[in-house]
């Protein structure tokens, strides 16, 4: 049986289209989980990195957490968040060791990007803020969050495609996602099944880049667009 | 400066953390109502820090900064600042936001609503020398002559008592900055406000200062005076080196025409006989002679034509350069060593007032 078979039968069997193994029953799981793991993660660093990106403190804590955020593997989170949560009494199966291990992940770039991009709104433009009479909220909410959008929106970006990327070794720990058809496929010696699984992750990715590049550009303010 | 002055320092002090000396070490000021002062020193003299205390951008160690007979600290620093205009060299205008929005920053902040913002903006436009439609654009296609301009009429839009400003023209080319300097001499000619402007442009200080103050380093005031007092009889040795050279032309500068100190010289009517100008030639030792038809000037005419036909009749030739009596002394001067008769010509819309040579406005500056 070629390759292309192999796809073929497999994207013809009911049970991919219907049930507990579907693609969209996978699809789905996939993206809860990803998205669950950015938002969590936002609201877990985002409060710290917006007051150090506004005090003007942090830039060295932000640099080494992107570095240890580079150097912990995701895998190595998984596991042992697994085997943390089953001691705990969670059941196998279940997509809490997979959202600790993917807030892990999520949490480095947003944390990082927010607070320079805080950092790299022009002390100048703080200061005849600050001297004209808005009060720190103001300069927060009026001027700081404003500049700093599209590069905090560069970090969401990059947590959720990477989240979504590595939201795939939920499998590995008997969890569902598209991640299952690659590890089933492989157990099964079933390429089919791990070529479609590839390539929706390798879809979804793409489409969660396009989808929030186009976000980051709206949440660009009109006079601090490049010009075209 | 009538009345209680508008801000006061009282032993004013600032050491900044982690340093061992004072940038201010205890400076006490008062700015009258209306004023403008200027702050001018070397770098290190805590002009920029002393500004910065006012508004509190810069918190003081200890001392006593008054506004308008209020303790500054005593009122938060937000209120305190809606009520004092803020200029400062980066302008630091909101780069996403309109001009327009930029203007109307501190009407918003104080709740004015957009009709009445919308009014006051398009006035200060008008008021600071920018096109209309510059208001719809945003800083960044702006030049930093058109943002600094937008700067002021941001900081001036609540109509604010008080006006600081921290070099703000010190980024633009030195052709713009001239005429910002002396549109803003203008402006605030007009609207009377209260004015604190550091600068290290002495003749910045000069032009624009009602009074100036110089600082030595660590906030000392070395002299505090009007730019006239201070440039005829500097307080000490540090002032005097810091004024520069040309001293006797930045006096110059500041002291305008006095019509009592215009002479009449050789200057003729038409009708005058040849004979009689021969006489008027001789009596100012000069070998020209100026012409005036019914007092409106003519020009003049070399004195060696004066017996070819009647003064009527002669191609007069203009004065290269003509003072008003609003000019300068400085002007007068330029006017003496550019002109081929070594004098300068006051006229008054075409007509003739007098004229200065360079022993008259020496004596000027003498006076």
């Amino acid at each position: 049986m070629t390759t292309w078979e192999s796809v073929q039968e497999f994207l013809s069997e009911p049970t991919t289209w219907s049930g507990p193994d579907s693609i969209w029953t996978r699809l789905g799981e996939h993206i809860w989980v990803s998205v669950a793991a950015v938002i969590i993660a936002g609201l877990l660093v985002l409060p710290l990195a917006v007051w150090l990106g506004h005090i003007r403190r942090g830039s060295a804590v932000a640099t080494a957490v992107v570095n240890i955020g580079r150097a912990v593997p995701s895998f190595g989170i998984l596991a042992i968040a697994f085997l943390v949560l089953v001691q705990m009494g969670a059941g196998v199966g279940e997509p809490w060791a997979v959202l600790v291990a993917l807030i892990a992940l999520a949490a480095p770039p947003m944390f990082t990007n927010t607070v320079a991009g805080i950092q790299a709104v022009e002390p100048a433009t703080i200061e005849s803020a600050r001297g004209m009479g808005l009060t720190e909220r103001e300069v927060l909410t009026g001027v700081e969050l404003p500049l700093s959008a599209p590069l905090m929106m560069e970090g969401v970006r990059i947590a959720f495609v990477q989240v979504i990327a590595t939201a795939t070794l939920g499998a590995l720990v008997a969890w569902g996602g598209l991640g299952r058809y690659i590890v089933d496929g492989f157990a099964r010696q079933d390429m089919g099944r791990l070529i479609v699984g590839a390539v929706l992750v390798g879809l979804l990715a793409i489409a969660a880049e396009l989808g929030l590049s186009a976000m980051q550009r709206a949440a660009t303010p009109h006079g601090i667009r490049p010009a075209r | 400066m009538a009345g209680d002055p508008m801000i006061r320092l009282e032993n004013v002090k600032k050491v900044f953390p982690g340093s061992s000396r004072a940038a201010v070490t205890d400076l006490s000021l008062d700015i009258g109502r209306g004023e403008c002062v200027t702050l001018i020193g070397p770098s290190g003299c805590g002009k920029t820090t002393t500004l910065k205390m006012i508004n509190r951008i810069i918190e003081p160690t200890s001392g006593r900064i008054e506004i308008d007979g209020r303790d500054a600290m005593a009122i938060p620093a937000h209120e305190l600042r809606r009520s004092i205009g803020y200029v400062i060299q980066q302008i630091g205008l909101f780069p996403h936001r309109t001009i327009a929005q930029n203007i109307g920053t501190v009407p918003a902040l104080v709740g004015w609503d957009q009709a009445r913002i919308d009014e006051r903006v398009a006035e200060l436009v008008e008021i600071v020398g920018l096109d209309a439609e510059m208001m719809a654009r945003y800083p960044s296609e702006l030049s930093g002559g058109q943002q600094q301009r937008a700067g002021v009429a941001r900081a001036l839009a609540a109509d604010p008592p008080v006006l600081l400003m921290d070099e703000p023209f010190g980024a633009v080319d030195p052709i713009v900055r001239k005429r910002l300097q002396h549109e803003f001499h203008d402006l605030q000619g007009r609207l009377g406000k209260t004015v604190v402007f550091v600068t290290h442009d002495v003749d910045e200080a000069i032009l624009l200062g009602d009074r100036m103050a110089i600082l030595n380093i660590g906030g000392i005031i070395e002299q505090y005076d009007i730019p006239e007092k201070i440039l005829a009889e500097p307080a000490s040795d540090f002032v005097e080196r810091f004024l520069g050279g040309e001293r006797g032309l930045k006096r110059l500068a500041l002291l305008p025409i006095n019509e009592a100190d215009l002479e009449h010289g050789p200057f003729v009517d038409v009708s005058t006989t040849p004979a009689e100008a021969h006489r008027v030639m001789e009596q100012h030792g000069v070998d020209w002679l100026g012409l005036l038809d019914d007092e409106r000037l003519l020009g003049w005419v070399d004195g060696d034509l004066v017996d070819s036909k009647p003064l009527r009749d002669l191609d007069p030739r203009p004065f290269l350069v003509t003072l008003d009596t609003e000019s300068t002394l400085r002007s007068a001067l330029d006017a003496v060593v550019t002109s081929h008769a070594r004098v300068a010509v006051v006229v008054d819309d075409g007509i003739y007032r007098g004229m200065l040579d360079l022993e008259s406005i020496a004596e000027g500056i003498t006076e």
